[in-house]
This record gives structure tokens, C-alpha cells and sequence, in this order.
């Protein structure tokens, strides 16, 4: 026991020291990687002298020790890489709903919680990717026509447990209800190609090489693929852009932030979020990864735009995290692997 | 006694907070595990453990038996060279070897193109997981039956052969059996990790009970569900070791005599070939070709990547293992010796359960430490503000202490299955002749005992410390801010799929985790002569 309390004093006489001299500070847990967020904490730091503190974990132990340590937290912010780890964190009450004209003007609210408790800040599109020696893009409409059997043996997927999937299946709950939904996703299995795939590349790798015609995957890891290597046969198919229902669009996630529940220092913690969000700093926030801006007045990266534009869907996609348990049964059921 | 206690406690830290789950259940999140999840998986998980404990038994027991007993060109080479996959996380083998043997990679492609072959066996398959974690950790069996092998191996064959049984029979009868609370030893530390993974499961997309505990956690958001299913888990272990251990408990082990090395098993020049040819293949496939690979990528992103920071990442991997696995010895030493001066039901249980936090997967039990240490953190800071003013998050959390703790209770298994292996080696013989002779308990440690004990100890500290080089989510739950290593980095870079670029910093984990291993190699063969 003797530690601790060495440790307590030795922190109490620093505190002391040191406190009124201490720049401003924020502490952020992120769940998006050092090499994507540490380049815009350099520049905020730069521009407005406030120092940021990280510490980057996946989010369920992120929010497990959130819950821990209570009061007590040091963190400030939260970011994650997906709706439904955002919507969770505020379900178990980790978040404190902000009020932020800036937010609301540069964050679409179906890319926002309805409450201010978190906010989109890149939007990450999940649309198809085909092999172009083997299809012709007449021959693909829809995420939900993929469980049609003339797919059969022609579609790989990446595997369910990767919250993209997740998140696709559950915002197709939200139009379809679970029964239907249950059926476009057992088509989906019946169709596979081979197993699931532990990543998206390697899907797309397998659509290149003739296993399969046509893959699931987020655009950006297409951008990082055919950076490498140029010549392969794949190109992207923004999918739905022709229905009218609220199935509509090509699904889209985003990576956002919140302000913790106690937080030491929310309004400089509110400032970073708004920060992020501003013209300035989308560029580089989106870029570095090769996703989509959230604030509809930033231009994506050239390489990006060259993609084509499309039709997002427009549910909010805090339904992704609500209704991501259910679409997680949901695959089980249907022996999506 | 009361340290025992005291590091028993410290492992049940976690395992109480696991099993208080129980007081909140979900029962439609575990109603529909049990229906549509756990039939499958269970069934998965006993083709992995039954494959991989025999992948790692026949090759760790072949392969020591080679290097120890018998000669052939390369042994030398091949005595060390064969610990060196421990250094090597088993989610890089299995990713290599996806990458290599998929249909996609070179392999298939080659023989499609070229030859027009198709329908060859799936490497994304059960087959396929159980031969690269056999590949992966064969290693924990092949040091420590090496050990016992080299130590008595040759005088229990020639008394077997002077009895008139063959060199086969030798093996078979007397040396292999002699050997078995070694391999058993190896064995268990094998199938616990095999257990507790989920990198190399979810690179095979192959789900075992681990796969299921990550999935009520990060895709059910119930870390309860997770939690009860990491105490089934818990105590499955548990009864195994106790089966374990009850089947060989009548059976007294001591040492024989010394001196393998001068007296190796002549091979016949074809057998000789034959040897070489299965000791290269093995080293080959479990660490060259993954290594060669890994070096492939890193020298396509070392430009971009390899930065100043590196040498500080290194420090701190380097920093971490080296004192972890120093207190993680220390402790397992002090563990088995207070089994070996006061023996007794009470103190087997002790042992039993203090060795438990192996079995965890991995973030369960970062998650379980770290929520008494917060508790405890929190009402630290609540006391310190009403007394004296104190304004901070931090007093436990974030410090090494809690790390290096945290490691201890992961770890203990690796130090305290060589070290208590290595003691039950010296007989009670040897105790009383050294009491007669005047010395003390303390002299009998240090005069006799360590010495003795110098080659497992050894065995304990590099096996901890290539573990807690390559661990991630304790190093990832508890480091303190800004205290990034090598095994951070890779995952930084693997949790946006960045494969290629997570080559970097595992390749330096494996030159860094080499060191100990030849540090190893190098004193045991000095003890040796």
C-alpha cells in the first residue's frame, strides 16, 4: 500500500507546482488510429495551443473503462470508427449532449444524434465492388438484389462479425422489418462464393482473381487497393440509387465523436468537435483514409470524387446501433458467418 | 503461504469480477448463443484443441527429441533455430500463410494458370487453423521436453537398452514417459493460448468459444453475456488442469543423471538426411517464409513509416518484457517453492488458481483488472480530494505498476510451468543430504536449488518475455498515455487493415524477441557442458 500514496502525494505536490502554469489540455480516447488522427491533433494543437492527450484501444474496452472509471475519467472525448459503438456509448450514458450551432451547420443530422450526444465527422460509404471483365454494371441494381439466385457462387462477403455488415443489415431492418431481412441475408449466404472473408480486401482480392463476380466493401479500402496495385479488374457501383423507398441510397457510416459525460474540460472538448468538423480541418480529417467529408461544403479528395457521386441513404444511422444486436441474431440465424 | 495468498488474490481480482457477471444476466442475448452460436463453436473448439494438442505434441516432441538425443548436420543450428516461432505472433503466421495458400495467392494461382489445377483443399478451413497454430506453438512443448530430455534422456535410454529393448522401444517405454510432466507442461501452455485466441481465429474467420465471448461483447454490446462466457471457459480450463494433473499425481519423477550431450544417438546417414530435411521443413514453414514475407512488406512502407519514434517503441517493448518477465519468475519461482516446502491440498489450489489468468482471452482479463484498479483509483482520488484538495483522474491507472501487475497475472503460467517442472526435477533426496550438511532453508535455495533450477528459470524468463512483447490488449488497456510499443503499433496498423504496414513494427517485435531465445540457447548450452 505503500506505492500509492507515494504516488498520491508525489501527485499532490505536483499539481500544486505546476497547475496554474499548465497549457490547456484535452484528453481523447480514440478508437480511430494514431496515424489518422494524430496529424489533425498536431495541427489544432498548432493553431489554438491547446495540447491533446490520446490513447487509442478498440471501442469496447474504450467504453469499459469509461464505465470505470466514472468520475474519475480523464478523457474528454470520445472517437470511434462506427455509428453503433457511438450510439452504445450513449445508451450506457458515457456521453453529455452538446448544444453547437457550428455542429448543426456542418453536420447533416441523419450523421448526428438527434440528442447532440455524438457527431459524424467522416462519412464512410459501403457500396459494391465487381470484377469488370466478368460483369457489366447494367447487371447490378441493389445491395438486396445480391440474394437473387442467378448470384449464385458469384458474390463474396466479408465476414458478419465486422460492424460495416452490421450496420448494412440493420439499417435494412429499418425499411424491410427482420423477416424480410432475414430472407435478402440467407439469399446472401446461399450465393457466397467461398467462406467469409476476415477483411475487405481480401474479398475484393477474390473478386479480382475470378473466385467471385461482386463484393460488399467500404470504398476506402477499394482506394487503398487500387492505389497499390492499378491494374486490377474492379471497379465501384454505387448500389439503390434508383429506389424510392427508404431503402434508398448507398449505406454510409460515419466516424464521429462525443463529449464525455465527465469530461474535465467539455467546452474546450466541444470546441475540438466543432474543430474537426469546420472547412479547415475535414480535408485533412477524410483524406488521410481516403473517406468522405461530413460537412457538404468540403469537396471529398480528387482521387475520392473520381469514384463517381451518389445517393447516400438517409436514415440516421443511429438505427445502426440500435438496431445492431438484432441484426447480429439476425445473421446468426440466417448462417452468415 | 501468505505470499502465495497474496498473488492468488491478485489473479482473482479479475476472475471475481468475470464471474460477478452472473448477477446480470441477458437471458435473450445467451438464449440465442445457446441456440444458433454455441452448438456450432463447440464442436469447433474441440476439433482445435484435440488438432493443436496433437499438431504441437508430435512436433515439439519429435523435434526435441532430434536436437537432444540424436546428431545430424545443422543440430546446432536447428537447437535454437526451432524456438525461434515463439517469437512470432500466430496471427502473422496465419495471415502469411492465408496470404501465400488462399486462392488468391501465388500458390493456387500458379497452379491454375499454369497447370489448370483447381479444387485444391481450402487453407481458410478447420485443417488450416489447427496446422498454423500447431506450426505457431509448437514451440512451448519442443523447449521444455527438450530440457527433460537432455537432462536424463541418454542414461534412461542406455538403462533401457542394457534391459535388452530396442532404441524405439527405449523411447517409447522409458524416455517418453519420463518426459511426460514436461510435455504435459508444454502442452497445457500450448492449448491455453489456443484457447484464448482470437487474432488468429479471426483471421481464419473460424469461431471458437473466444470468437463467441467477442461477440456478445463488440457486436452484442453485452461485456456481461462475454464475461459469463469467459467463466465457462475459466472453469473448463481449471477441471482440465485438475484431470491433468490427478492423472499423473501418483507417479514420483527425479533425475537420473546428466550428460546427454556426450553421448548422442548415431543416425544413419539416409535418417540423418531425413531429419534435416523435417527440422528444416518445420523452421521453413513456421518461421522463415513468414518472416521472409513480413521483411518483403516492411521494406515497401519503410520510407514512410520508419520514423525516430521507433527506437522508442523498441525501448518501450524491450523495457516492458524484460521487467515483466523478471517479475514473472521471480514470483513463479516463489510459487513453487512454497508448493515444495509446504505441499498440501490447499496449497495445489492455490497454484491451480493463481496460473488461472493464461486461460482469459486476452482484453476479458484487461477488462477484469481493470475495473478493481479503477475502483480502487476512484476511491483513492474521492479520499484525496476531501482531504487534501487533490485534483486529478490518475493515481494506480496509468502507472507501470499496474501494467507490470496486469502481466504478472496474465503470465504467471508461462514462468511457473518450466520453474515448478524444473524443482519437481530435484528430489527430496538431494534437500535431506543438503540439510545434513549444515545449510538452511535459505542456503539450500540459493546452493543448491538455483543453480540447479538455472535452465528452467531461464526457459520461464524468455518464454514471458516473448509473450509480453508480443500481448495487446493489456498493453493496450493499461499503458500509460504516450507509452506506445511495437505490439500498439501493429495494432494501430491491423485495425484498419493495414496489413502490409503492420509488417513493420512485427518484424522488429520478432528481431527483438529473438534476443532472449538466443541469450537462452546460448547460456543453456554453456550449463550444458
Amino acid at each position: 500500500m505503500n506505492a500509492p500514496f507515494t504516488r498520491l502525494l508525489a501527485a499532490l505536490a505536483l499539481s500544486a507546482l505546476t497547475l496554474p502554469a499548465l497549457a490547456e489540455e484535452i484528453t481523447v480516447y480514440s478508437a480511430r488510429n494514431e496515424q489518422l488522427i494524430k496529424p489533425l491533433f498536431d495541427a489544432y494543437t498548432k493553431e489554438t495551443g491547446v495540447e491533446i492527450k490520446f490513447i487509442t484501444d478498440k471501442e469496447g474496452p474504450l467504453m469499459a473503462r469509461l464505465k470505470a472509471e466514472d468520475k474519475n475519467t480523464p478523457a474528454d472525448v470520445l472517437l470511434t470508427v462506427d455509428a453503433g459503438n457511438l450510439w452504445q456509448a450513449g445508451e450506457e450514458g458515457l456521453l453529455r449532449p452538446i448544444k453547437s450551432k457550428v455542429l448543426n451547420a456542418n453536420v447533416p443530422a441523419h450523421l448526428r444524434d438527434p440528442d447532440g450526444e455524438w457527431y459524424g465527422l467522416s462519412v464512410r460509404a459501403r457500396t459494391l465492388v465487381y470484377n469488370t471483365s466478368k460483369l457489366k454494371p447494367a447487371e447490378l441494381s441493389t445491395y438486396e438484389d445480391l440474394a437473387n439466385p442467378k448470384w449464385k457462387g458469384r458474390l463474396c462477403l466479408r465476414t458478419s462479425k465486422k460492424v460495416y455488415n452490421q450496420s448494412l443489415v440493420a439499417m435494412m431492418i429499418t425499411e424491410y422489418g427482420e423477416g424480410k431481412t432475414e430472407d435478402i441475408v440467407s439469399g446472401w449466404v446461399n450465393n457466397l462464393a467461398t467462406s467469409p472473408f476476415p477483411d475487405d480486401t481480401k474479398a475484393m482480392e477474390a473478386v479480382a482473381a475470378g473466385q467471385c463476380d461482386v463484393t460488399i466493401v467500404n470504398t476506402y479500402y477499394f482506394g487503398r487497393l487500387l492505389e497499390k496495385q492499378p491494374n486490377l479488374p474492379l471497379a465501384i457501383f454505387w448500389p439503390n440509387q434508383a429506389l424510392k423507398s427508404k431503402a434508398a441510397g448507398v449505406h454510409v457510416n460515419v466516424s464521429g465523436a462525443g463529449v464525455t459525460k465527465y469530461a474535465k474540460n467539455p467546452a474546450a472538448a466541444q470546441k475540438l468537435i466543432e474543430w474537426l468538423s469546420s472547412e479547415k480541418a475535414q480535408n485533412l480529417f477524410a483524406d488521410v483514409n481516403m473517406e468522405y467529408p461530413v460537412n457538404p461544403r468540403v469537396k471529398p479528395d480528387p482521387k475520392v470524387a473520381a469514384w463517381g457521386s451518389f445517393k447516400p441513404n438517409l436514415i440516421n444511422v443511429k438505427e445502426a446501433g440500435s438496431l445492431q444486436a438484432k441484426a447480429v441474431k439476425l445473421m446468426d440465424r440466417a448462417g452468415y458467418k | 503461504m501468505l505470499f502465495a495468498l497474496a498473488i492468488t488474490a491478485l489473479v482473482l481480482a479479475p476472475v471475481v469480477v468475470t464471474f460477478s457477471s452472473f448477477m446480470r444476466i441477458e437471458g435473450d442475448i445467451l438464449g440465442h448463443l445457446t441456440e444458433f452460436v454455441l452448438p456450432e463453436l463447440v464442436v469447433n473448439t474441440l476439433w482445435l484443441v484435440a488438432g493443436v494438442g496433437i499438431g504441437v505434441t508430435l512436433l515439439g516432441v519429435s523435434l526435441a527429441w532430434l536436437t537432444a538425443m540424436c546428431e545430424f548436420p545443422g543440430r546446432r543450428v536447428f537447437d535454437w533455430a526451432l524456438l525461434l516461432p515463439l517469437a512470432l505472433p500466430a496471427y502473422v503466421t496465419a495471415f502469411v500463410a492465408i496470404g501465400l495458400l488462399d486462392f488468391t495467392g501465388p500458390v493456387q494461382t500458379w497452379l491454375r494458370e499454369g497447370w489448370g489445377l483447381t479444387g485444391l483443399p481450402e487453407i481458410r478451413s478447420r485443417g488450416g487453423v489447427i496446422l498454423v497454430m500447431s506450426l505457431a506453438l509448437y514451440p512451448y512443448v519442443y523447449l521444455i521436453a527438450k530440457n527433460a530430455f537432455a537432462t536424463q534422456g541418454a542414461v534412461a535410454l542406455e538403462a533401457a537398452q542394457s534391459l535388452g529393448l530396442s532404441r524405439w522401444q527405449g523411447f517409447f517405454r522409458v524416455a517418453l514417459p519420463m518426459a511426460r510432466p514436461w510435455i504435459a507442461a508444454g502442452l497445457m501452455l500450448a492449448l491455453m493460448e489456443t484457447l484464448a485466441d482470437f487474432g488468429t481465429m479471426a483471421t481464419f474467420n473460424y469461431d471458437t468459444f473466444t470468437t463467441a465471448i467477442y461477440k456478445a461483447w463488440y457486436s452484442l454490446f453485452s461485456l456481461d453475456s462475454a464475461a459469463q462466457l469467459a467463466s465457462i471457459l475459466i472453469v473448463f480450463v481449471l477441471v482440465a488442469v485438475v484431470f491433468e494433473q490427478r492423472s499423473r499425481m501418483k507417479m514420483r519423477y527425479g533425475a537420473v543423471g546428466r550428460g546427454a550431450a556426450s553421448r548422442r544417438l548415431r543416425l544413419s546417414a539416409v535418417q540423418a538426411a531425413l531429419a534435416f530435411a523435417y527440422a528444416a521443413s518445420v523452421l521453413a514453414i513456421a518461421f522463415l517464409i513468414p518472416v521472409a514475407q513480413l521483411a518483403w512488406w516492411s521494406y515497401g512502407v519503410i520510407e514512410t513509416d520508419l520514423d525516430s519514434r521507433y527506437w522508442m517503441f523498441v525501448g518501450h517493448s524491450l523495457l516492458l518484457a524484460s521487467l515483466g518477465a523478471m517479475l514473472v519468475v521471480a514470483v513463479a519461482l516463489l510459487l513453487a517453492y512454497a508448493g515444495r516446502q509446504r505441499g498440501g491440498q490447499a496449497m495445489v489450489w492455490i497454484q491451480r488458481l493463481a496460473t488461472l489468468g493464461y486461460a482469459f482471452p486476452g482484453a476479458v482479463l484487461a477488462v477484469g483488472l481493470f475495473i478493481p484498479v479503477a475502483a480502487l483509483d476512484n476511491w483513492l482520488i474521492d479520499t484525496g480530494r476531501a482531504w487534501f484538495g487533490f485534483d486529478g483522474t490518475e493515481i494506480l491507472k496509468g502507472t507501470l505498476a499496474v501494467m507490470l501487475a496486469a502481466y504478472l497475472v496474465r503470465f504467471l503460467a508461462v514462468g511457473f510451468g518450466p520453474v515448478d517442472s524444473g524443482l519437481h526435477r530435484i528430489t527430496r533426496n538431494i534437500d535431506e543430504a543438503a540439510r545434513n550438511l549444515g545449510l538452511s532453508a535459505g542456503g539450500l535455495l540459493t546452493r543448491v536449488h538455483l543453480p540447479m533450477l538455472r535452465a528452467s528459470l531461464l526457459t520461464a524468463a524468455a518464454l514471458a518475455f516473448v509473450d509480453i512483447m508480443k500481448e495487446m490488449p493489456i498493453t493496450l488497456m493499461t499503458r500509460p498515455f504516450g507509452w506506445d510499443t511495437l505490439a500498439v503499433r501493429v495494432f494501430e496498423m491491423t485495425s484498419e487493415g493495414e496489413w502490409e504496414r503492420a509488417a513493420l513494427p512485427s518484424l522488429a517485435l520478432v528481431v527483438a524477441g529473438i534476443i532472449p531465445i538466443i541469450l537462452l540457447t546460448w547460456r543453456g548450452s554453456r550449463d550444458a557442458h
